[in-house]
């Protein structure tokens, strides 16, 4: 503290001086050029690289959602063999699941958070740059045996024994074992450059009940991730162990089979969560900004959503009530799958009222935000009724829960980001999305949507499994899958829109300002886009709508923005208390290096060598990641200053 | 008023919106229950959302956008109000739930009759345990005499596959290793379709069974047929047939009475008593039986069934041979 407030005057300055932003420029900007690109760790960049790479996957998975939703328009079709079909499923079920629903977060967070905190970056940027590098890696590992007609094949649970080498032989589930461990390193690296963001970046006076719900959003999945990975990650390496030595871990005595049910959804469930919570964010942070008011109910919603994540690791057995557990135990799951729908219904109401008690103005991010809470209660309602145990005994594998699931990943992942890219890429390039096109767009989602998933519930209930790649005649499911074959071909037509409206926009939009909604949120106070080193001076904050005081009038404190402390003597960040947000150290941040991109090409190489059992190049693998970590951790710099740097 | 029962997939083969056994109606009842609650509580959301977009909602102008944000009422008792209904309307289901699972978990009677199910990639083996000259084998068709409880042991012979007949009873999973243990129980005669309910490889689509309820005489005429082995003093070519059938067929399937006692497929003794073929993937007509024979990787890609490359010749005698397994 003290050294804070021994600060003199060199190291406060005006946010509108030229000279500063000049200086801080030079200090933050990513290099031109190849090496430039590769060796940024700019959050921004990063957050860029990951939407956009993630809405590549998302395309790749929807395109096979396609071609199957082709195979299933009518009865006995042959458009696929079924191997082709099963390798399909898998592919989309792991992709959007593993490479979109959780990157396309992790990339609008990594942009939005230290904007959003007030910070000049988070925390560890150089591990942020090595968690993208190596999910595009893990992305690529996944797709190498697709592309050669090896994809995963045993769906993206891959349930043993099926996945096991006896019934499954070939790299395929090698491949997907491999590369899911590959990506758990990236999950987990991310997370928990996300958690010591949250408890030491954020800006002085952003005490943790002034955080956006966004921030909360991300740091619950990001803690549950952390507790999470390692059960499937580990899965997957006894998996490939018991594959490619021999051993029998899961073997079929003893009921083993059941171990790896175990694993996966210990994981699985509240991985679920992690991909909504910071979604549900979004929303939460972006339909105040449109209706003109204060969320209803900040404090029930934060504190819901983390209750949500503790209830979503106690429920991971509702994915298992036909597998013969005793009722005693089905009983307990069944009511705490039940009850987590509690803290849910908070947001919802929460959400609600803000519409109602609020002068919403009806845009595209609007529209996306308030349908996202309809779509979030018929998910909602239909995993209430998968979470009764008997009834759950029909519903499971049908079509019902193919229906439950893509209201949950779809309603409360896709709506929201959407929603999200439309409230946020005028900060994201300088240019308004067009609303016009914007409404085409959602209007098409919406109906395009809702026809290809809601017929789905039916299709269910009366019977259609899932996973199957065609079916007879005569079971009365024709006419309701020709209806969701249509569907899904508008659903597909509305991302065309959504990317015909970016590409225009990108070159044509209107030019956005700084805050173009009015928002009250931090990443709304400096340009659009936003400097390399994010805000000129360091903001001090005083209260959860900084850019909102003086029309709510909350109390008399006023955050300030225009003045503060500059740390323009090399690259600076301001860290502050993990509760109260008081400032207490100046750290200094690492600049642009490749060691994170060379760290996740050995690492790639690595996990190549395991697959193709070439142990020379696991070694080679080896030897570059010590050599990447030798040189990560070199000591070349004091790594937190104790006294502010004069001038 | 049979269509529209049809139409809306009251009667369709495999719906479970209406059931035909105590180990289903319960809980059929609750899921339309549950059902009709959940479009109530969505009906109520998406009347609540739609309501305060029109009546609050204003055309997205620059004013609209730009106008002061205010303090506004702080809402709480929207969370309270609705949060009190929902745990409501939870505890309902809770209770309903529990009740329901207590009438379809624990069995009421003594089974009548205990059969050992067991799934293979893809298709049913059904055994009917009994004394000698008594127990026998047959595939992808179980028949239980009506009204009466029936126990299933259920075992797995290669991967994870699950058995479900959705207007008997829900799933259960048949994991290698394990024997779980489900009810069946028939009110009313009739052929109630099932399929395995876990994804198992490339044939999941193509496993389908068959429950066949039966009033209890013609069970029993059913399973006095069952027991006997296959017929013997074969006409000539049946007996040519007997032979190809020993020499290509043998080493897989089971044929009681004869040299033939494989067992990694169906046993065929009396296949000709069945009503499909491939677990419901073919009728079971001579001329399915025979292209079933002749190439079944073009019927049902990835079974187990390999190519026989029979000729001509042979394949008539073992169609002759095949049509005496009655």
């Amino acid at each position: 503290m003290s050294l804070l407030e021994d600060a003199q005057d060199p190291v406060v300055g005006r946010a509108d001086s030229a000279a500063l932003r000049d200086r801080l420029k030079a200090i933050w900007e990513t290099r031109p050029g190849l090496v430039g690109w590769l060796s940024s760790v700019d959050h921004k960049e990063i957050g860029l690289r990951y939407i956009v790479t993630a809405l590549v996957f998302l395309l790749l998975g929807g395109v096979e959602a396609l071609v199957m939703r082709l195979q299933l328009a009518g009865p006995n079709e042959r458009l696929l063999t079924p191997e082709q079909y099963d390798q399909l499923f898998t592919m989309h079920g792991l992709t959007m699941i593993f490479l979109y629903a959780s990157p396309i977060l992790t990339g609008f967070s990594n942009y939005l958070w230290p904007l959003l905190l007030g910070a000049r970056d988070m925390a560890f940027p150089r591990l942020n740059a090595l968690s993208y590098w190596i999910y595009l890696a893990a992305g690529l590992f996944l797709y190498a045996g697709f592309v050669v007609g090896a994809g995963p094949d045993a769906g993206w649970f891959d349930y043993v024994p099926y996945a096991a080498q006896r019934y499954n032989p070939g790299v395929n589930i090698d491949i997907y074992a491999l590369g899911l461990i590959l990506l758990g390193v990236s999950t987990t690296v991310g997370a928990a450059n996300f958690v010591v963001t949250f408890l030491r970046m954020r800006a002085p006076g952003m005490s943790i009940n002034r955080t956006p719900i966004l921030i909360w959003g991300t740091l619950t999945a990001s803690v549950a991730n952390l507790l999470a990975v390692p059960s499937v990650s580990l899965a997957f390496f006894l998996l490939w162990v018991d594959r490619q030595f021999g051993t029998h871990i899961f073997s079929v005595a003893d009921g083993q089979p059941l171990l790896w049910q175990h694993l996966f959804w210990m994981f699985g469930h509240p991985w679920v969560y992690a991909i909504v919570l910071p979604a549900m964010g979004m929303v939460s942070d972006g339909l105040p900004t449109f209706c003109r008011r204060p969320l209803v109910g900040y404090t029930p919603v934060a504190l819901s959503t983390v209750a949500t994540m503790v209830l979503g690791f106690g429920v991971w057995v509702h994915h298992m009530f036909a597998v013969g557990l005793p009722t005693l135990a089905l009983s307990f799951f069944s009511g705490a799958s039940l009850f987590i729908t509690i803290p849910s219904a908070v947001a919802v109401f929460a959400w609600t009222a803000t519409i109602w008690l609020g002068r919403p103005a009806i845009t595209t991010a609007f529209l996306y935000f308030a349908s996202m809470i309809v779509l979030f209660v018929i998910g909602g309602v239909s995993g209430v009724m998968t979470a009764s145990v008997p009834v759950d005994w029909q519903l499971t594998d049908t079509y019902f829960v193919v229906a439950h699931l893509h209201y949950v990943l779809i309603g409360i992942n896709v709506f929201p980001v959407v929603g999200a890219a439309y409230y946020w890429f005028p900060k994201f390039t300088g240019r308004m999305l067009s609303e016009k096109l914007g409404y085409w767009n959602f209007w098409t989602m919406f109906a395009g949507f809702n026809l290809a998933f809601f017929p789905m519930h039916v299709l269910g209930l009366v019977g259609m499994p899932r996973r199957i790649y065609t079916y007879p005649d005569g079971m009365g499911w024709n006419g309701l899958n020709l209806v969701v074959s249509i569907g899904s071909f508008l659903f597909a037509a509305s991302f065309l829109l959504l990317l015909v409206n970016i590409a225009i926009s990108l070159k044509r939009g209107k030019a956005a300002g700084p805050n173009p909604w009015a928002g009250p949120t931090l990443e709304w106070a400096t340009t659009s886009p936003p400097p390399p080193y994010n805000f000129a001076v360091i903001p001090t904050i005083a209260s959860r709508h900084p850019l909102w005081e003086a029309e709510l009038r909350e109390t008399d404190d006023r955050s300030r923005l225009d003045e503060g402390w500059r740390l323009d003597n090399g690259r600076l960040a301001m860290a502050t208390t993990p509760l109260d947000g008081e400032p207490n150290l100046i750290v200094r941040m690492p600049a642009d290096t490749l060691t994170p991109f060379v760290l996740a090409v050995g690492l790639s190489i690595l996990f190549v060598g395991g697959l193709t059992q070439i142990w020379a190049l696991a070694g080679l693998g080896i030897a570059i990641c010590i050599g990447a970590l030798l040189a990560w951790f070199w000591p070349s710099r004091p790594p937190v200053f104790t006294e502010p740097a004069g001038g | 008023m049979n269509r529209l029962a049809w139409g809306v997939g009251l009667t369709t083969p495999m719906s479970y919106l209406r059931t035909y056994g105590p180990r289903a109606d319960p809980v059929t009842g609750l899921t339309w229950g549950l059902t009709i609650l959940s479009l109530a509580v969505i009906a109520i959301v998406t009347g609540l959302v739609l309501a305060g977009v029109l009546l609050r909602g204003r055309r997205a102008s620059a004013a609209a956008l730009a106008a002061p944000a205010e303090r506004g009422a702080s809402g709480l008792a929207w969370i309270s109000i609705g949060l009190g209904l929902t745990v409501v309307t939870l505890v309902g289901a809770l209770i309903w739930t529990m009740q329901a699972l207590a009438m379809v978990d624990s069995p009421l009677t003594p089974p009548h009759l205990t059969l050992e199910i067991t799934s293979h990639q893809w298709w049913w083996e059904a055994r009917y345990p009994g004394g000698p000259g008594q127990s026998f084998a047959t595939a992808n068709e179980i028949h239980i005499p009506v009204g009466q409880p029936v126990m299933l042991k259920l075992a797995a012979a290669d991967v994870i596959h699950s058995f479900w007949v959705p207007s008997l009873t829900g799933k259960t999973d048949m994991i290698p290793g394990r024997v779980n243990i489900a009810w069946l129980q028939a009110d009313r005669p009739g052929v109630y379709r099932g399929t395995c309910g876990e994804y198992c490889g490339v044939q999941h689509a193509h496993m389908a069974l068959f429950v066949i309820a039966q009033p209890p005489a013609d069970f029993e005429a059913w399973r006095r047929a069952q027991t006997q082995p296959a017929a013997g003093g074969l006409a000539p070519d049946a007996g040519q047939g007997a032979a190809v059938f020993a020499a290509r067929c043998a080493s897989c399937h089971t044929v009681r009475g004869s040299p033939a006692h494989g067992a990694d497929g169906p046993d065929l003794t009396h296949l000709m008593s069945r009503t499909t073929l491939a677990a419901g993937a073919l009728p079971n007509t001579i001329g399915a039986l025979m292209g079933w024979i002749a190439n079944p990787q073009a019927l049902k890609p990835g079974a187990r069934m390999p190519a026989t490359y029979l000729s001509g010749p042979q394949l008539a005698q073992l169609r002759a041979y095949l049509e005496t397994l009655r």
